[in-house]
């Protein structure tokens, strides 16, 4: 057990110094960023409004029915929900959301390239196949998904507003109070110092999948699922340490 | 000129390839031919380094391509073109930016420039009207001949072909691999193919190496093939009906 995760860890880190060689044409880099930044941005857009709007909803409401104590005013739901979405359901949430999304896409599209001869092409061009594949991938990512992780927390105080106003469990002048009472603005940087430590990681460990599939169809398929289970837990372990270093 | 000596190369203990050394000349039409596990392809990813070998060496042109490291084998890359079983193709891109690709990566030409040689490449493999096409809407024949049309945009020295008539139809493998040979002499290419197709080695063996159980087994040209007495050779070569028939026709 301990042998697969020491080899695995040192593949992966064999695989990220091949991002560390200078790209062969910066154009040609810089044209892969641009195509990925549509791909993993906008693709993302419709899922993440989606989850973000209905998250919202629900944290409000869920926040509601526990905050029935009359010392408690009605506003707090407002905080709660807010501070929920920010430090949290927006940046970690989402991003684990990403990673069954464009991290099962990366790995299959990089391990169907790898069973289909692609890679062993661009290596026999003399192209370094990991920087080329991984690095737009990765600056992508780290560009994008913290505006996408900003829309996420807009819609999710959004989804949350409706839900309390519609529902009448919280009126809609008391939800936007407690929406602007004690912001803390820190929070907004530190979920996207999380937003870019876990960008970083779904696009890595899953190119990392991706890259490293052997044999054919069903295994492209067994890379796009380790690839979604690994960047999530490990998403889970680094929140916990950026949790445990930056606000404690 | 590709020189192979003493290579060898095994996978999780088992020897694949056991001291092999042979010499590929240019401006010929090199043949690897063999059974389905002798090797064959282990050896042709050994030589363009796909595999690091375990022992021996590779040269291209007295280069010696084993002992040098990702940036020393870049330039000799740069002078390979390779053909792979499926095509290879890149997916995501159209037929003209298939074969634009390597002159993108390496050339400083100017975007007509590029185009005019992808245009040239294309003709030379017979395709036309299908710049715009994706590879998955194109046939088994024209992702090869797109294929070589990407392995000959860069002029190369060296042209690999790893059986690049599987999957096709007779008429369309005897198209292919005629182009393969005129290629190779129109540009003194120094090709090697992988093939298990007879009929290949009958239209286009100028050399042809016989791997045997990962050792090499009998070398010369298809004269001497015809004529030899070498029993794995005859067995592997004259197994069909048709085989057979050529051999006692002389």
């Amino acid at each position: 057990m301990f042998k697969v995760l020491w080899f695995e860890v040192g593949r992966y880190w064999i695989f990220m110094k091949g991002l560390l060689i200078k790209p062969e044409k910066l154009v040609v880099y810089y044209r892969q960023v641009m195509l990925e930044l549509v791909s993993i941005g906008i693709g993302a857009m419709g899922i993440v409004a989606i989850t973000s709007i209905f998250m919202g909803a629900i944290i409000t409401i869920q926040s509601a029915y526990n905050l029935v104590n009359p010392l408690v005013p009605l506003y707090a739901v407002g905080i709660v929900a807010r501070d929920s979405i920010i430090l949290e359901f927006s940046p970690t949430i989402i991003l684990l959301v990403l990673a069954g999304k464009v991290g099962s896409s990366i790995a299959s599209e990089i391990g169907t390239m790898r069973v289909t001869e692609q890679i062993d092409a661009l290596e026999i061009m003399g192209i370094n196949s990991s920087g080329y594949l991984t690095l737009p991938k990765i600056v992508a990512a780290i560009i994008v998904l913290p505006f996408v992780v900003l829309l996420s927390m807009f819609m999710g105080i959004v989804g949350g507003w409706a839900a309390g106003a519609l529902s009448g469990v919280v009126p809609s002048a008391d939800f936007i109070k407690g929406v602007q009472d004690q912001f803390v603005p820190f929070n907004i940087t530190f979920a996207m110092i999380k937003t870019v430590v876990f960008a970083f990681i779904v696009t890595s460990v899953s190119s990392y999948h991706g890259y490293y599939t052997e044999g054919g169809a069903l295994e492209v398929g067994q890379s796009s699922t380790k690839a979604v289970v690994y960047s999530s837990v490990v998403i889970l372990i680094f929140d916990y340490i950026l949790t445990q270093l930056i606000l404690v | 000129m590709i020189e192979v000596k003493n290579i060898s190369k095994g996978f999780k203990g088992k020897l694949v390839l056991d001291n092999i050394s042979c010499v590929f000349e240019k401006g010929k039409t090199n043949l690897i031919i063999g059974a389905s596990g002798s090797g064959k392809t282990v050896l042709m990813k050994c030589v363009v380094g796909l595999f690091e070998v375990d022992k021996g060496a590779v040269y291209f042109d007295g280069r010696n391509f084993s002992e040098m490291d990702f940036k020393e084998r870049k330039p000799i890359r740069q002078e390979i073109g390779m053909v792979f079983q499926g095509g290879a193709l890149f997916d995501s891109l159209s037929v003209e930016k298939n074969v634009m690709f390597p002159l993108n990566m390496f050339t400083t030409q100017t975007y007509k420039e590029k185009l005019d040689r992808v245009n040239f490449c294309l003709q030379r493999v017979n395709l036309v009207n299908v710049n715009k096409l994706y590879p998955s809407e194109i046939s088994g024949g024209m992702k090869k001949r797109v294929a070589i049309a990407r392995a000959i945009a860069m002029n190369p020295q060296y042209l690999f072909c790893d059986e690049p008539n599987s999957g096709l139809d007779p008429q369309t493998s005897i198209v292919i691999d005629n182009l393969i040979k005129e290629l190779t002499e129109e540009y003194n290419m120094t090709t090697i193919i992988n093939t298990h197709d007879m009929n290949s080695v009958i239209e286009m063996g100028d050399h042809i190496v016989f791997i045997y159980k990962g050792k090499k087994f009998w070398e010369g040209s298809y004269e001497e093939l015809r004529d030899t007495d070498n029993k794995e050779v005859n067995d592997f070569v004259f197994a069909t009906k048709i085989m057979k028939a050529v051999k006692a026709n002389g």
